[in-house]
């Protein structure tokens, strides 16, 4: 059998890499896909806790995430679209018009 | 019967709201009505009040209403709550009596005044207020009735509040009540403190009791006093008074004749006790009351405003009746409150009626012969001048006689002999203001002369009704010389006062008294006559002769510009160095450096903003592991 | 043979991470990302979740990454976009990444240190998920299908080209 804290290690690294990658990249599509391998690392510890407790409800809970992360990028894909049509860009940094 | 004692306050006070509320809407004939006719119906009910007390034995003395409970916070206990007794009913007699006329004469006086409402205003809230020091059963509720009239004071000395001389008054009278008062209340602390509660009927109790030793006695005693010398206008406190009359005649008369002036001798007389248990603070009072009674007398000779006179001779009467309280003779004061109230409001508003003739001169330099042209408000000044001067069978004669007669039957011969000095004075003053506007060349200006008229019904009724009571009142109170037990008045408020101890002298020592009252008044009164019938030239040469002692008087010993240079302009200066200081650069400076500093970091946070979600994801993402390395460790 | 196959999966996963974040294309990204998907899916099968796993395959690699395919083909840049071009972003998400694996992985010590091998029986069966989720979980489930919905609507809404006036 393998060991649990090794499932749950491999999670902590993805979602660590996850995060680089959001803060390293610069183009919007990449940045959300980092999103999605976060949600991903989560989903994987969830599972293991789910394994180690014996309980589906962490089996549920992940599928519940899975729907959500779906509905979520697809709007989140049509807005990167939108901003694309407006600023005909989709480096980050030329999004501040929130600044101030 | 005595139940309803409680409503002799309460009555002005509605009509009070009414009018400040509705005032200005009213037409000036109900505005009138309901004002007088509030008054009136105090003084009914105070009248009602007062048999219904004669008809109680006095072991029920005082009758207390307590309306309802004011202050409670832990062992301190104020309520609203009055009482009637001897004292407080000829208080409230008094003052809804006189107050009644001179609120009669101001409809006639104030006819054509643009502020017509909110005069009644204010002479109603002064009566309600007056009514509440002098009914109150404790001392703090006196207290706020002694606030209340100082205000009113403020408010109607200030009544012509365009004119700068009238604003200044009120401020005047208002800033020096209040010097007073500070010493007041320290020493209604200090009653509190040793008694436990104000009421007057415990602090009596304390003090026959024995727990109240008679150093604490004296201090009590003596801040009361300072604030009564403020109120009342004794020395070091009176400079207000002769400025308070900028304001109408018939305010000067409520107010500075007969009922607020009056309500620190009311005051000491009601802690009767206790000033009999300090002697020390007793002869302060004597002492205090005789030097302002003459010394008020000295400045009363060479005023050449009608008013001005009146109003020195004011601060010189109420001497006498601390004169009175000083020497254990509490009623004989309170006499003298009663009877001088009738004749200086007649006086007062007499006044009020030359100016009125006049159309409003008051330098008596330009009167003169006046008797010919006024033929109700002679008479009735006349009148009310002799009471004045003491001359026997008037009112002023049986209480001036009464004062003087206990201050040298208890040993202050020093006191006495300025009493008489006083009443020389007294007499002299009042006859001259009499013959310079009365007798003599007429020395009018064409103009006025053209519209001279004697006064309307509604100014002068009052003026005869007080006439009368000024020759009448004085034989509830006759001295035992005519009699043994025929001063029914001291008799009247034995309950309340209790004598220290019995004057003995013999008949013929009162007898003498007596004479040489009547003579110095006499004397007093040729002397007038002489100066300014029959050689008039007298007083000229003698201001040539004495041109320092004639300055020295005429500009009231210079005692206002010695309190302007020594307490007032540096109290103005300091003010102002504190606010240029202080209040500009500290205070403004912390508010506006709270906002400017806001403004500032508020700018140094914006750099934070940038707009860039990858910036703020960074943020989330640090406050996560913050967060979990606080849960960590 | 299960441990041989977790760490097969475990290198081929975090290689394709890191495949995402060193390549420029976009394109190459979601390619990328869609083994990373796969591999999540062989570990939910490993941990004993295999309605999960087919869930996890057919949503997520097949449905959203096919999305993020659509997008990048209809966004059609030419170049891709290097890296941050300033040194010090990289090495402060070095940084940042350093300290929170360090945090993440002490988290899961200190909270878990006896962690259960896990019951030996089969519980991810796709009756056992069935019957929650019609039962306890059912008012979720509702909600989660209006939510796709609305993200349906949105997502056309969003993107319908305005009628030329």
């Amino acid at each position: 059998m393998i060991p649990l804290s090794y499932f749950l290690i491999l999670s902590a690294v993805l979602f660590v890499l996850g995060a680089v990658a959001f803060f390293v990249k610069r183009d919007l599509i990449t940045m959300f896909m980092a999103v999605e391998v976060m949600l991903n690392a989560a989903n994987l510890a969830f599972i293991t806790f789910a394994k180690s407790a014996s309980s589906i409800d962490g089996q549920i809970i992940v599928f519940f995430i899975i729907t959500v992360a779906a509905a979520e990028a697809a709007v989140g894909l049509a807005i990167i679209l939108l901003i694309f049509r407006q600023k005909k860009t989709i480096k980050s940094e030329d999004i501040n018009l929130m600044k101030g | 019967m005595t139940d309803i004692f409680w409503l002799i306050p309460f009555i002005p006070a509605l009509s009070t709201l009414i009018l400040a509320i509705f005032g200005q809407k009213l037409p000036k004939k109900y505005i009138s009505f309901q004002a007088c006719f509030a008054v009136f119906a105090s003084f009914i009910i105070s009248a009602i009040s007062l048999v219904g007390l004669l008809q109680t034995s006095p072991e029920n003395y005082p009758l207390v209403k307590n309306l309802f409970s004011w202050i409670h916070a832990g062992s301190f206990k104020a309520d609203l709550s009055f009482q009637l007794d001897p004292l407080s009913a000829v208080m409230a007699l008094v003052v809804t009596g006189v107050g009644f006329l001179i609120h009669l004469y101001s409809v006639g006086y104030m006819a054509n005044d643009k502020s017509y409402s909110r005069y009644f205003t204010y002479l109603n809230l002064f009566t309600f207020a007056m009514l509440i020091l002098v009914m109150s059963s404790n001392v703090v509720l006196m207290f706020v009735g002694w606030e209340g009239v100082g205000l009113c004071s403020y408010l109607l000395i200030g009544f012509w509040f365009e004119k700068h001389s009238a604003a200044n008054a009120g401020k005047k009278a208002f800033i020096i009540n209040r010097i007073g008062d500070a010493a007041f209340i320290i020493g209604i602390f200090f009653i509190l403190i040793y008694v436990g509660s104000g009421e007057f009927t415990a602090i009596n109790s304390a003090i026959s009791g024995g727990a109240i030793t008679q150093g604490v006695a004296t201090l009590i005693a003596v801040l009361l006093f300072v604030g009564a010398t403020g109120k009342s206008a004794q020395i070091p406190l009176y400079v207000w008074l002769p400025d308070a009359m900028e304001g109408p005649t018939p305010v000067s008369a409520l107010i500075h004749a007969a009922t607020m002036v009056t309500a620190g001798v009311y005051m000491v007389s009601r802690m009767n006790l206790l000033y009999t248990l300090s002697v020390d603070a007793a002869q302060v009072v004597a002492v205090v009351g005789a030097v302002t009674a003459i010394y008020a007398a000295t400045m009363a000779l060479t005023q050449n405003d009608i008013k001005r006179v009146l109003a020195y001779s004011t601060i010189s009467q109420i001497g006498y009746m601390f004169i009175g309280c000083g020497v254990g003779a509490y009623a004989a004061g309170m006499f003298h409150l009663y009877t001088h109230a009738f004749f200086k409001s007649l006086l007062f508003l007499a006044a009020g009626s030359v100016m009125h003739a006049l159309s409003g001169e008051l330098d008596m330099r330009k009167m003169g012969g006046l008797r010919k042209y006024l033929p109700l408000t002679y008479p009735t000044f006349l009148i009310g001048a002799i009471a004045i001067a003491g001359i026997p069978f008037l009112s002023g004669f049986f209480s001036k006689d009464a004062i003087l007669t206990h201050a040298f039957a208890s040993g202050q011969y020093f006191v006495w002999a300025l009493g008489i000095l006083g009443a020389v004075l007294t007499a002299f003053y009042m006859f001259r203001l009499i013959f310079l506007t009365f007798h003599g060349k007429e020395r009018m200006t064409p103009e006025v002369k053209k519209h001279i008229h004697e006064s309307p019904p509604a100014m002068t009724i009052p003026l005869v009704i007080l006439a009368f009571f000024s020759i009448v009142a004085g034989f509830i109170g006759l001295p035992v010389v005519f009699g043994k037990n025929l001063n029914w008045f001291v008799h009247f408020l034995e309950p309340v006062i209790k004598k220290s101890h019995e004057a003995h002298l013999t008949l013929g020592t009162e007898w003498l008294l007596i004479i040489i009252s009547v003579a110095v008044a006499l004397i007093g009164i040729l002397i007038a006559y002489i100066f300014y019938i029959r050689k008039p030239q007298i007083p000229h040469s003698l201001v040539a002769r004495f041109p320092f002692i004639y300055k020295l008087l005429y500009n009231k010993y210079y005692v206002d510009e010695i309190y302007n240079a020594t307490f007032v302009n540096p109290t103005i200066k300091g003010s102002e160095l504190i606010y240029d200081k202080f209040d500009l650069k500290v205070i403004d400076g912390a508010v506006n450096g709270t906002a400017s500093s806001a403004g500032f970091f508020g700018k140094i946070l914006s750099y934070f903003q940038t707009g860039l979600i990858k910036d703020y994801a960074l943020i989330f993402l640090l406050g996560a592991i913050l967060f979990i390395a606080y849960l960590l460790f | 043979m299960a441990q041989f196959l977790f760490f097969l999966l475990a290198i081929v996963c975090i290689a394709s991470v890191l495949g995402m974040i060193i390549s420029k294309n976009q394109a190459y990204n979601a390619l990328f990302l869609i083994l990373a998907f796969a591999c999540m899916g062989g570990f939910f099968a490993l941990l004993d979740a295999p309605f999960i796993a087919v869930v996890q395959i057919i949503i997520y690699a097949g449905a959203i990454m096919i999305l993020f395919i659509f997008v990048i083909m209809m966004i059609n840049l030419r170049e891709g976009l290097s890296p941050e071009r300033k040194k010090w972003t990289l090495y402060f998400a070095l940084g940042i990444a350093v300290v929170l694996i360090v945090e993440l992985i002490l988290t899961m010590k200190a909270a878990f240190s006896p962690l259960k091998s896990g019951g030996i029986e089969k519980i991810g069966s796709p009756t056992d998920i069935g019957r929650l989720l019609f039962t306890e979980y059912l008012y979720p489930f509702e909600i989660t299908s209006i939510l796709i919905i609305a993200a349906l609507v949105g997502a056309i809404v969003l993107v319908k080209k305005r009628d030329k006036e």
